[in-house]
Protein backbone atom coordinates (compact mmCIF):
# COMPACT_ATOMS: atom_id res chain seq x y z
CA UNK A 1 0.00 0.00 0.00
CA UNK A 2 1.48 3.30 -0.35
CA UNK A 3 0.12 7.15 -0.21
CA UNK A 4 -1.31 7.08 -3.47
CA UNK A 5 -3.77 3.73 -3.60
CA UNK A 6 -5.28 6.07 0.09
CA UNK A 7 -5.21 9.02 -2.31
CA UNK A 8 -6.71 7.79 -5.05
CA UNK A 9 -7.64 6.22 -8.02
CA UNK A 10 -8.22 9.92 -9.57
CA UNK A 11 -11.58 9.00 -11.13
CA UNK A 12 -14.72 9.49 -12.89
CA UNK A 13 -17.38 9.14 -9.95
CA UNK A 14 -19.71 8.01 -8.60
CA UNK A 15 -18.82 4.70 -6.77
CA UNK A 16 -14.74 3.06 -7.80
CA UNK A 17 -16.33 -0.69 -7.90
CA UNK A 18 -19.43 0.48 -9.99
CA UNK A 19 -17.67 2.98 -12.07
CA UNK A 20 -13.89 2.77 -12.36
CA UNK A 21 -14.40 -1.10 -12.01
CA UNK A 22 -16.46 -0.86 -15.10
CA UNK A 23 -14.36 0.71 -17.40
CA UNK A 24 -11.66 -1.27 -16.60
CA UNK A 25 -13.55 -3.61 -17.48
CA UNK A 26 -14.48 -2.60 -20.54
CA UNK A 27 -10.83 -2.19 -21.39
CA UNK A 28 -9.76 -5.27 -20.94
CA UNK A 29 -12.67 -6.76 -23.50
CA UNK A 30 -11.32 -4.15 -25.84
CA UNK A 31 -8.05 -5.01 -25.47
CA UNK A 32 -9.02 -8.98 -26.26
CA UNK A 33 -10.72 -8.14 -29.25
CA UNK A 34 -7.73 -6.44 -30.71
CA UNK A 35 -9.57 -4.44 -33.60
CA UNK A 36 -12.85 -2.02 -33.38
CA UNK A 37 -15.95 -3.37 -31.98
CA UNK A 38 -18.86 -2.41 -34.59
CA UNK A 39 -21.42 -4.01 -31.88
CA UNK A 40 -21.19 -4.65 -27.87
CA UNK A 41 -23.49 -6.77 -26.09
CA UNK A 42 -23.47 -5.95 -22.61
CA UNK A 43 -25.11 -8.71 -19.81
CA UNK A 44 -25.25 -7.33 -15.99
CA UNK A 45 -25.65 -9.38 -12.99
CA UNK A 46 -26.64 -8.64 -9.04
CA UNK A 47 -25.73 -5.06 -8.40
CA UNK A 48 -24.45 -3.91 -11.74
CA UNK A 49 -27.87 -5.39 -13.20
CA UNK A 50 -30.32 -3.34 -10.40
CA UNK A 51 -28.20 -0.05 -9.99
CA UNK A 52 -26.63 0.42 -13.60
CA UNK A 53 -28.24 3.79 -14.42
CA UNK A 54 -27.66 5.31 -11.44
CA UNK A 55 -24.20 4.87 -11.26
CA UNK A 56 -23.43 5.00 -14.87
CA UNK A 57 -22.02 1.60 -15.07
CA UNK A 58 -23.40 1.35 -18.68
CA UNK A 59 -21.48 4.18 -19.26
CA UNK A 60 -18.19 3.16 -17.76
CA UNK A 61 -18.36 0.01 -19.10
CA UNK A 62 -18.79 1.52 -23.01
CA UNK A 63 -15.89 3.95 -22.22
CA UNK A 64 -14.03 1.33 -21.35
CA UNK A 65 -14.62 -0.65 -24.81
CA UNK A 66 -14.18 2.43 -26.11
CA UNK A 67 -10.66 2.14 -24.65
CA UNK A 68 -11.05 4.99 -22.39
CA UNK A 69 -9.34 4.99 -18.78
CA UNK A 70 -11.84 5.22 -15.93
CA UNK A 71 -10.57 8.87 -15.22
CA UNK A 72 -11.61 9.71 -18.99
CA UNK A 73 -14.01 12.83 -18.49
CA UNK A 74 -16.03 11.60 -21.92
CA UNK A 75 -17.04 8.78 -19.79
CA UNK A 76 -20.43 10.15 -18.90
CA UNK A 77 -21.35 10.96 -22.86
CA UNK A 78 -19.88 7.40 -23.94
CA UNK A 79 -22.92 6.22 -25.41
CA UNK A 80 -23.28 9.34 -27.93
CA UNK A 81 -19.51 8.69 -28.51
CA UNK A 82 -20.28 4.63 -29.38
CA UNK A 83 -22.92 6.09 -31.98
CA UNK A 84 -20.85 8.78 -33.77
CA UNK A 85 -18.19 5.76 -34.01
CA UNK A 86 -20.72 2.88 -35.39
CA UNK A 87 -20.39 0.98 -32.02
CA UNK A 88 -24.02 -0.40 -32.00
CA UNK A 89 -24.57 -1.64 -27.66
CA UNK A 90 -27.35 -3.67 -26.43
CA UNK A 91 -27.78 -3.68 -22.31
CA UNK A 92 -29.28 -6.45 -20.71
CA UNK A 93 -29.85 -7.00 -16.93
CA UNK A 94 -29.82 -10.35 -16.29
CA UNK A 95 -29.05 -13.30 -13.62
CA UNK A 96 -25.48 -15.11 -14.38
CA UNK A 97 -24.77 -18.27 -11.88
CA UNK A 98 -22.14 -18.37 -9.53
CA UNK A 99 -21.32 -14.15 -10.25
CA UNK A 100 -19.91 -11.84 -7.92
CA UNK A 101 -22.81 -9.35 -7.66
CA UNK A 102 -20.75 -6.43 -10.06
CA UNK A 103 -20.63 -8.84 -12.51
CA UNK A 104 -20.85 -7.90 -16.09
CA UNK A 105 -20.22 -10.02 -19.71
CA UNK A 106 -19.45 -8.19 -22.76
CA UNK A 107 -19.63 -10.13 -26.14
CA UNK A 108 -17.36 -7.90 -28.61
CA UNK A 109 -17.76 -7.97 -32.74
CA UNK A 110 -15.82 -6.70 -34.77
CA UNK A 111 -16.60 -5.42 -38.39
CA UNK A 112 -14.87 -9.45 -39.74
CA UNK A 113 -17.27 -11.13 -37.75
CA UNK A 114 -14.48 -11.66 -35.28
CA UNK A 115 -15.55 -11.92 -31.37
CA UNK A 116 -14.43 -12.52 -27.78
CA UNK A 117 -16.46 -12.83 -24.56
CA UNK A 118 -15.47 -12.01 -21.27
CA UNK A 119 -16.76 -11.82 -18.05
CA UNK A 120 -15.28 -10.14 -15.01
CA UNK A 121 -16.34 -8.61 -11.77
CA UNK A 122 -15.73 -5.55 -10.26
CA UNK A 123 -14.61 -6.14 -6.86
CA UNK A 124 -14.50 -2.99 -4.69
CA UNK A 125 -12.00 -0.07 -4.59
CA UNK A 126 -11.97 0.04 -8.36
CA UNK A 127 -9.98 -3.58 -8.19
CA UNK A 128 -11.31 -6.02 -10.71
CA UNK A 129 -11.31 -9.74 -11.57
CA UNK A 130 -11.97 -11.19 -15.12
CA UNK A 131 -13.16 -15.02 -14.82
CA UNK A 132 -13.92 -15.84 -18.02
CA UNK A 133 -12.70 -15.48 -21.72
CA UNK A 134 -14.64 -16.84 -24.02
CA UNK A 135 -16.38 -19.26 -21.51
CA UNK A 136 -13.35 -20.70 -20.26
CA UNK A 137 -12.05 -19.87 -16.57
CA UNK A 138 -9.43 -16.85 -16.06
CA UNK A 139 -8.22 -15.36 -12.94
CA UNK A 140 -7.13 -12.08 -14.18
CA UNK A 141 -6.72 -8.94 -12.30
CA UNK A 142 -4.78 -6.36 -14.48
CA UNK A 143 -2.77 -6.03 -11.70
CA UNK A 144 0.51 -7.43 -13.39
CA UNK A 145 1.37 -7.42 -16.73
CA UNK A 146 -0.32 -10.20 -18.07
CA UNK A 147 -0.31 -12.24 -21.45
CA UNK A 148 -3.78 -13.76 -22.54
CA UNK A 149 -2.57 -16.33 -25.43
CA UNK A 150 -5.80 -18.28 -27.58
CA UNK A 151 -4.15 -21.60 -28.78
CA UNK A 152 -4.94 -24.52 -29.91
CA UNK A 153 -4.42 -27.29 -27.38
CA UNK A 154 -1.49 -28.87 -28.75
CA UNK A 155 1.95 -30.89 -27.04
CA UNK A 156 4.73 -28.46 -27.04
CA UNK A 157 2.58 -25.14 -27.56
CA UNK A 158 2.68 -23.99 -24.05
CA UNK A 159 6.74 -24.66 -23.55
CA UNK A 160 7.07 -22.76 -27.10
CA UNK A 161 5.50 -19.78 -25.04
CA UNK A 162 6.99 -20.24 -21.95
CA UNK A 163 10.71 -20.43 -24.00
CA UNK A 164 9.74 -16.98 -25.58
CA UNK A 165 9.35 -15.72 -22.36
CA UNK A 166 12.58 -17.30 -20.64
CA UNK A 167 14.77 -15.99 -23.35
CA UNK A 168 13.52 -12.41 -22.75
CA UNK A 169 14.65 -12.88 -19.59
CA UNK A 170 11.01 -12.31 -17.98
CA UNK A 171 9.78 -13.70 -14.67
CA UNK A 172 6.70 -15.82 -14.90
CA UNK A 173 4.46 -15.23 -11.39
CA UNK A 174 1.80 -16.83 -12.26
CA UNK A 175 0.34 -19.17 -15.01
CA UNK A 176 -2.69 -20.52 -15.81
CA UNK A 177 -4.55 -22.81 -17.98
CA UNK A 178 -7.65 -23.66 -18.76
CA UNK A 179 -9.62 -25.18 -21.89
CA UNK A 180 -12.84 -25.82 -23.69
CA UNK A 181 -12.01 -29.77 -24.37
CA UNK A 182 -9.04 -31.80 -25.40
CA UNK A 183 -7.38 -30.70 -28.27
CA UNK A 184 -9.74 -28.00 -28.61
CA UNK A 185 -9.68 -24.19 -28.03
CA UNK A 186 -7.34 -23.40 -24.79
CA UNK A 187 -6.49 -19.97 -22.72
CA UNK A 188 -3.31 -18.94 -20.76
CA UNK A 189 -2.86 -16.35 -18.66
CA UNK A 190 0.60 -15.58 -17.82
CA UNK A 191 1.13 -13.01 -15.35
CA UNK A 192 4.70 -11.69 -15.08
CA UNK A 193 6.83 -8.97 -13.32
CA UNK A 194 7.51 -6.53 -14.79
CA UNK A 195 6.56 -4.29 -17.73
CA UNK A 196 7.87 -5.41 -21.59
CA UNK A 197 6.97 -4.10 -25.21
CA UNK A 198 4.45 -5.65 -27.62
CA UNK A 199 7.68 -7.61 -29.77
CA UNK A 200 7.23 -10.26 -26.64
CA UNK A 201 3.49 -10.29 -27.89
CA UNK A 202 4.50 -10.27 -31.50
CA UNK A 203 6.62 -13.21 -30.99
CA UNK A 204 4.30 -15.07 -29.33
CA UNK A 205 1.44 -14.41 -32.02
CA UNK A 206 3.66 -15.74 -34.63
CA UNK A 207 4.16 -19.35 -33.04
CA UNK A 208 2.44 -22.14 -34.53
CA UNK A 209 -1.40 -23.11 -32.77
CA UNK A 210 -1.47 -19.59 -31.72
CA UNK A 211 -4.76 -17.84 -32.30
CA UNK A 212 -3.97 -14.20 -30.51
CA UNK A 213 -1.91 -12.77 -27.61
CA UNK A 214 -2.73 -9.87 -25.55
CA UNK A 215 -0.64 -7.96 -23.62
CA UNK A 216 -2.20 -6.08 -20.31
CA UNK A 217 -0.35 -3.33 -18.67
CA UNK A 218 -0.49 -3.17 -15.16
CA UNK A 219 -2.75 0.15 -14.11
CA UNK B 1 18.57 8.11 6.08
CA UNK B 2 16.77 5.02 5.57
CA UNK B 3 13.44 4.95 6.95
CA UNK B 4 12.11 1.83 8.81
CA UNK B 5 8.41 1.97 9.39
CA UNK B 6 5.30 0.32 8.99
CA UNK B 7 1.92 2.39 8.75
CA UNK B 8 0.62 -0.10 11.66
CA UNK B 9 0.24 2.50 14.15
CA UNK B 10 -0.64 6.00 14.91
CA UNK B 11 1.71 6.28 17.76
CA UNK B 12 4.78 4.55 15.76
CA UNK B 13 4.20 7.90 13.70
CA UNK B 14 3.92 10.07 16.02
CA UNK B 15 7.43 8.33 17.64
CA UNK B 16 9.15 8.31 14.46
CA UNK B 17 7.89 12.31 14.11
CA UNK B 18 9.43 12.98 17.76
CA UNK B 19 12.48 11.49 17.09
CA UNK B 20 13.41 12.93 14.05
CA UNK B 21 12.41 16.14 15.05
CA UNK B 22 10.25 16.56 12.30
CA UNK B 23 6.54 16.74 10.98
CA UNK B 24 4.73 13.41 10.17
CA UNK B 25 4.59 14.62 6.61
CA UNK B 26 8.13 15.10 6.17
CA UNK B 27 8.61 11.36 7.22
CA UNK B 28 6.00 9.96 5.15
CA UNK B 29 7.27 11.68 1.70
CA UNK B 30 10.48 10.51 2.56
CA UNK B 31 9.91 7.26 3.72
CA UNK B 32 7.22 6.76 0.14
CA UNK B 33 10.11 8.03 -1.91
CA UNK B 34 12.15 5.08 -0.74
CA UNK B 35 9.41 2.32 -1.25
CA UNK B 36 7.97 4.07 -4.48
CA UNK B 37 11.45 4.04 -5.75
CA UNK B 38 11.25 7.86 -6.94
CA UNK B 39 12.53 10.98 -5.77
CA UNK B 40 11.15 13.09 -3.16
CA UNK B 41 10.45 15.91 -5.68
CA UNK B 42 8.27 13.47 -7.95
CA UNK B 43 6.28 11.99 -5.19
CA UNK B 44 5.96 15.01 -4.22
CA UNK B 45 4.92 16.46 -7.78
CA UNK B 46 2.09 13.44 -8.12
CA UNK B 47 1.32 14.59 -4.79
CA UNK B 48 0.58 17.94 -6.44
CA UNK B 49 -1.17 16.80 -9.50
CA UNK B 50 -3.64 14.70 -6.99
CA UNK B 51 -4.64 18.17 -5.11
CA UNK B 52 -4.66 19.81 -8.47
CA UNK B 53 -7.97 17.35 -9.32
CA UNK B 54 -9.31 17.90 -6.15
CA UNK B 55 -8.96 22.02 -6.61
CA UNK B 56 -10.46 21.76 -9.94
CA UNK B 57 -13.67 20.04 -8.89
CA UNK B 58 -14.41 23.18 -7.03
CA UNK B 59 -16.18 25.20 -9.33
CA UNK B 60 -18.13 22.73 -11.69
CA UNK B 61 -19.50 21.45 -8.24
CA UNK B 62 -20.59 24.65 -7.64
CA UNK B 63 -22.71 25.16 -10.62
CA UNK B 64 -25.97 25.81 -10.06
CA UNK B 65 -27.43 23.18 -12.75
CA UNK B 66 -25.41 20.35 -12.09
CA UNK B 67 -27.34 17.17 -11.42
CA UNK B 68 -25.90 13.54 -10.93
CA UNK B 69 -26.80 10.94 -13.16
CA UNK B 70 -30.41 9.47 -11.19
CA UNK B 71 -31.57 13.31 -11.12
CA UNK B 72 -31.32 12.92 -7.38
CA UNK B 73 -28.83 15.49 -6.26
CA UNK B 74 -27.22 18.31 -7.03
CA UNK B 75 -26.98 22.34 -6.77
CA UNK B 76 -26.27 22.14 -2.88
CA UNK B 77 -22.97 23.74 -2.99
CA UNK B 78 -24.47 26.46 -5.32
CA UNK B 79 -26.28 27.50 -2.31
CA UNK B 80 -23.99 26.45 0.07
CA UNK B 81 -21.66 28.84 -1.62
CA UNK B 82 -23.79 31.74 -2.32
CA UNK B 83 -25.10 31.88 1.42
CA UNK B 84 -21.21 32.53 2.59
CA UNK B 85 -20.39 35.02 -0.15
CA UNK B 86 -23.78 36.53 1.19
CA UNK B 87 -22.23 36.61 4.75
CA UNK B 88 -25.23 34.87 5.03
CA UNK B 89 -23.85 32.24 7.65
CA UNK B 90 -24.12 31.69 11.23
CA UNK B 91 -20.55 30.35 11.57
CA UNK B 92 -18.68 32.41 9.40
CA UNK B 93 -17.00 31.75 6.16
CA UNK B 94 -14.41 29.75 7.10
CA UNK B 95 -16.66 26.56 8.13
CA UNK B 96 -18.90 27.77 5.58
CA UNK B 97 -16.12 27.22 2.87
CA UNK B 98 -15.57 23.98 3.85
CA UNK B 99 -19.53 22.97 4.21
CA UNK B 100 -19.52 24.43 0.35
CA UNK B 101 -16.50 22.95 -1.07
CA UNK B 102 -17.06 19.30 0.42
CA UNK B 103 -20.64 19.51 -1.26
CA UNK B 104 -19.06 20.49 -4.36
CA UNK B 105 -16.70 17.88 -4.75
CA UNK B 106 -19.06 15.03 -3.62
CA UNK B 107 -21.91 16.58 -6.05
CA UNK B 108 -19.21 15.89 -8.99
CA UNK B 109 -18.68 12.75 -8.08
CA UNK B 110 -22.66 12.27 -8.45
CA UNK B 111 -22.39 13.73 -11.56
CA UNK B 112 -20.03 11.44 -13.04
CA UNK B 113 -17.12 14.32 -12.77
CA UNK B 114 -13.77 13.96 -12.37
CA UNK B 115 -12.31 13.18 -8.50
CA UNK B 116 -10.01 11.63 -6.19
CA UNK B 117 -11.52 8.61 -3.63
CA UNK B 118 -9.90 10.18 -1.00
CA UNK B 119 -10.00 7.57 1.05
CA UNK B 120 -13.12 6.15 -1.45
CA UNK B 121 -15.08 8.00 -4.16
CA UNK B 122 -18.54 8.21 -1.57
CA UNK B 123 -15.80 10.09 0.87
CA UNK B 124 -14.45 12.11 -2.01
CA UNK B 125 -15.34 15.65 -0.64
CA UNK B 126 -14.02 15.69 3.09
CA UNK B 127 -9.96 16.36 2.72
CA UNK B 128 -10.35 18.55 -0.82
CA UNK B 129 -12.59 20.63 1.64
CA UNK B 130 -10.67 20.77 4.42
CA UNK B 131 -7.50 21.66 2.59
CA UNK B 132 -8.61 23.98 -0.13
CA UNK B 133 -10.50 25.82 3.23
CA UNK B 134 -7.25 26.13 4.70
CA UNK B 135 -5.24 27.39 1.70
CA UNK B 136 -8.17 30.25 0.23
CA UNK B 137 -9.40 31.43 3.45
CA UNK B 138 -6.95 31.00 5.70
CA UNK B 139 -3.69 31.81 4.06
CA UNK B 140 -1.56 28.69 4.16
CA UNK B 141 0.33 27.89 0.83
CA UNK B 142 -0.14 25.28 -1.68
CA UNK B 143 2.91 23.15 -1.19
CA UNK B 144 2.27 23.04 2.93
CA UNK B 145 -1.25 22.13 1.92
CA UNK B 146 -0.08 19.45 -0.14
CA UNK B 147 2.49 18.06 2.33
CA UNK B 148 -0.39 17.92 5.09
CA UNK B 149 -2.03 15.26 2.27
CA UNK B 150 1.28 13.12 2.83
CA UNK B 151 -0.01 13.05 6.98
CA UNK B 152 -3.58 12.14 6.17
CA UNK B 153 -2.35 9.48 3.97
CA UNK B 154 -0.45 8.19 6.58
CA UNK B 155 -3.64 8.35 8.46
CA UNK B 156 -5.56 6.48 6.07
CA UNK B 157 -3.08 3.80 5.55
CA UNK B 158 -2.72 2.94 9.40
CA UNK B 159 -6.94 3.09 9.43
CA UNK B 160 -6.93 0.65 6.25
CA UNK B 161 -4.46 -1.63 7.65
CA UNK B 162 -6.03 -2.10 11.29
CA UNK B 163 -10.13 -1.46 9.87
CA UNK B 164 -11.02 -0.93 6.90
CA UNK B 165 -11.98 2.49 4.46
CA UNK B 166 -14.98 0.84 2.78
CA UNK B 167 -18.83 2.10 3.84
CA UNK B 168 -19.53 -2.21 2.59
CA UNK B 169 -17.49 -3.34 5.26
CA UNK B 170 -17.59 -0.85 7.87
CA UNK B 171 -20.41 1.56 7.34
CA UNK B 172 -20.10 5.00 7.21
CA UNK B 173 -17.74 5.57 9.88
CA UNK B 174 -15.28 3.68 8.11
CA UNK B 175 -15.75 5.79 4.71
CA UNK B 176 -16.61 9.36 6.05
CA UNK B 177 -14.80 8.61 9.75
CA UNK B 178 -11.94 7.82 7.61
CA UNK B 179 -11.63 10.97 5.63
CA UNK B 180 -12.46 13.16 8.63
CA UNK B 181 -9.83 11.29 10.65
CA UNK B 182 -7.39 12.08 8.04
CA UNK B 183 -8.67 15.37 7.16
CA UNK B 184 -8.30 16.37 10.67
CA UNK B 185 -4.58 15.25 11.23
CA UNK B 186 -4.04 17.19 8.29
CA UNK B 187 -5.63 20.26 9.34
CA UNK B 188 -3.71 19.93 12.68
CA UNK B 189 -0.10 19.59 10.92
CA UNK B 190 -0.98 22.38 8.72
CA UNK B 191 -1.56 24.34 11.79
CA UNK B 192 0.77 24.17 13.88
CA UNK B 193 0.29 21.24 16.24
CA UNK B 194 2.55 18.84 17.30
CA UNK B 195 2.79 15.56 16.07
CA UNK B 196 0.74 14.10 19.44
CA UNK B 197 -1.72 16.85 18.66
CA UNK B 198 -2.30 15.47 15.27
CA UNK B 199 -3.06 11.60 16.42
CA UNK B 200 -5.43 13.52 19.08
CA UNK B 201 -7.77 14.90 16.20
CA UNK B 202 -7.64 11.57 14.51
CA UNK B 203 -8.89 10.06 17.71
CA UNK B 204 -11.51 12.69 18.48
CA UNK B 205 -12.74 12.82 14.38
CA UNK B 206 -13.20 9.48 14.38
CA UNK B 207 -14.43 9.24 18.16
CA UNK B 208 -17.55 11.97 17.11
CA UNK B 209 -18.81 9.76 14.06
CA UNK B 210 -18.25 6.28 15.49
CA UNK B 211 -21.22 3.94 14.77
CA UNK B 212 -22.74 5.87 11.55
CA UNK B 213 -24.09 3.62 9.58
CA UNK B 214 -24.32 3.35 5.49
CA UNK B 215 -27.62 3.32 4.14
CA UNK B 216 -27.89 5.02 0.67
CA UNK B 217 -31.03 5.58 -1.03
CA UNK B 218 -31.28 3.54 -4.04
CA UNK B 219 -27.90 2.45 -3.37
CA UNK B 220 -26.80 5.61 -4.80
CA UNK B 221 -23.54 7.66 -3.52
CA UNK B 222 -25.88 10.41 -3.27
CA UNK B 223 -28.33 10.39 0.12
CA UNK B 224 -26.68 10.90 2.77
CA UNK B 225 -23.45 10.87 1.41
CA UNK B 226 -23.15 14.32 0.02
CA UNK B 227 -24.55 15.81 3.01
CA UNK B 228 -22.32 13.64 5.50
CA UNK B 229 -19.09 14.93 3.43
CA UNK B 230 -20.32 18.22 4.94
CA UNK B 231 -20.67 17.14 8.17
CA UNK B 232 -17.33 15.07 7.94
CA UNK B 233 -15.40 18.15 6.96
CA UNK B 234 -16.96 20.24 9.54
CA UNK B 235 -15.91 17.19 11.95
CA UNK B 236 -12.69 17.66 10.97
CA UNK B 237 -12.13 21.26 11.54
CA UNK B 238 -14.13 20.62 15.45
CA UNK B 239 -11.54 17.61 16.48
CA UNK B 240 -8.71 19.84 15.04
CA UNK B 241 -9.57 22.89 17.16
CA UNK B 242 -9.95 20.43 20.14
CA UNK B 243 -6.58 18.98 19.41
CA UNK B 244 -4.90 22.27 18.56
CA UNK B 245 -6.56 23.69 22.20
CA UNK B 246 -4.30 21.21 23.95
CA UNK B 247 -7.87 19.08 24.52
CA UNK B 248 -6.01 15.81 24.58
CA UNK B 249 -8.42 12.62 23.84
CA UNK B 250 -8.78 10.42 26.78
CA UNK B 251 -9.11 7.13 24.28
CA UNK B 252 -5.86 6.83 21.79
CA UNK B 253 -6.34 6.97 18.50
CA UNK B 254 -5.21 3.41 17.43
CA UNK B 255 -7.71 2.12 20.41
CA UNK B 256 -10.46 4.15 18.91
CA UNK B 257 -9.79 2.67 15.48
CA UNK B 258 -9.71 -0.45 16.88
CA UNK B 259 -13.26 0.29 18.13
CA UNK B 260 -14.36 1.69 15.06
CA UNK B 261 -13.39 -1.90 13.38
CA UNK B 262 -15.37 -3.60 16.32
CA UNK B 263 -18.43 -1.42 15.59
CA UNK B 264 -18.25 -2.03 11.86
CA UNK B 265 -17.60 -6.01 12.14
CA UNK B 266 -20.93 -5.99 14.62
CA UNK B 267 -23.34 -3.65 12.61
CA UNK B 268 -25.76 -5.59 10.62
CA UNK B 269 -25.09 -6.08 6.94
CA UNK B 270 -28.48 -4.33 6.13
CA UNK B 271 -26.52 -1.00 7.20
CA UNK B 272 -23.41 -1.48 5.28
CA UNK B 273 -24.26 -0.37 1.61
CA UNK B 274 -27.12 -2.95 0.89
CA UNK B 275 -29.28 -0.41 0.54
CA UNK B 276 -31.74 -2.86 3.01
CA UNK B 277 -31.93 -0.38 5.99
CA UNK B 278 -31.76 3.30 7.56
CA UNK B 279 -32.71 5.91 5.40
CA UNK B 280 -33.11 3.47 2.47
CA UNK B 281 -36.04 1.85 3.53
CA UNK B 282 -37.83 4.85 4.33
CA UNK B 283 -40.97 5.56 2.72
CA UNK B 284 -38.86 8.57 0.63
CA UNK B 285 -36.15 6.51 0.24
CA UNK B 286 -38.32 3.50 -1.23
CA UNK B 287 -39.84 6.55 -3.55
CA UNK B 288 -36.87 7.73 -4.74
CA UNK B 289 -35.82 4.25 -5.48
CA UNK B 290 -38.98 3.70 -7.42
CA UNK B 291 -37.95 7.24 -9.02
CA UNK B 292 -35.03 6.02 -10.21
CA UNK B 293 -35.25 2.42 -11.46
CA UNK B 294 -39.18 2.13 -12.35
CA UNK B 295 -39.33 -1.04 -9.73
CA UNK B 296 -39.73 -0.88 -5.82
CA UNK B 297 -36.06 -1.36 -4.13
CA UNK B 298 -35.32 -3.31 -1.12
CA UNK B 299 -34.68 -7.12 -1.28
CA UNK B 300 -34.68 -9.29 -4.35
CA UNK B 301 -36.32 -11.92 -2.80
CA UNK B 302 -39.85 -12.68 -3.65
CA UNK B 303 -41.28 -9.23 -4.07
CA UNK B 304 -44.27 -10.21 -1.69
CA UNK B 305 -43.26 -7.23 0.13
CA UNK B 306 -43.15 -4.49 -2.44
CA UNK B 307 -46.87 -5.52 -3.77
CA UNK B 308 -48.74 -5.97 -0.52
Amino acid sequence: MNVFDILGPIMIGPSSSHTAGAARIGRIARALLGTQPVQAQILLHGSFAKTYKGHGTDKALIAGIMGMEPDDERIRFSPQIAQEQGLSVTILPTEIDNAHPNTARITLTDANNHSVTLQGASIGGGNIMVTQVNGMDVQITGQYTTLIVLHQDTPGTIAAVTDVLAASQVNICNFRLSRQKKGGIAVMTIEMDGSFDCELNKRIESLPNILSSTMLLPN
Amino acid sequence: MNIEFKYDSVAALVAAAQQAGEPISALVLRQQAQHLEKNEAEVFAQMKETYAVMANCIEPGCDEHLRSTSGLTGGSAFKMRKAVQQGKTLTGSVLGGALYRALAVSELNAAMGRVVAAPTAGSCGILPAAMLTMQQDLGYSEDACIMALFTASAVGMVIATNACVAGAQGGCQAECGSAAAMAAAAITELAGGSPEQVADAVAIALKNILGLVCDPVAGLVEIPCIKRNASGVAGAFVAAEMALAGIASAIPADETIWAMKKVGDAMSPSLKETAEGGLAITPTGQKLYEQVFGTTGGCTGCGGCAKG
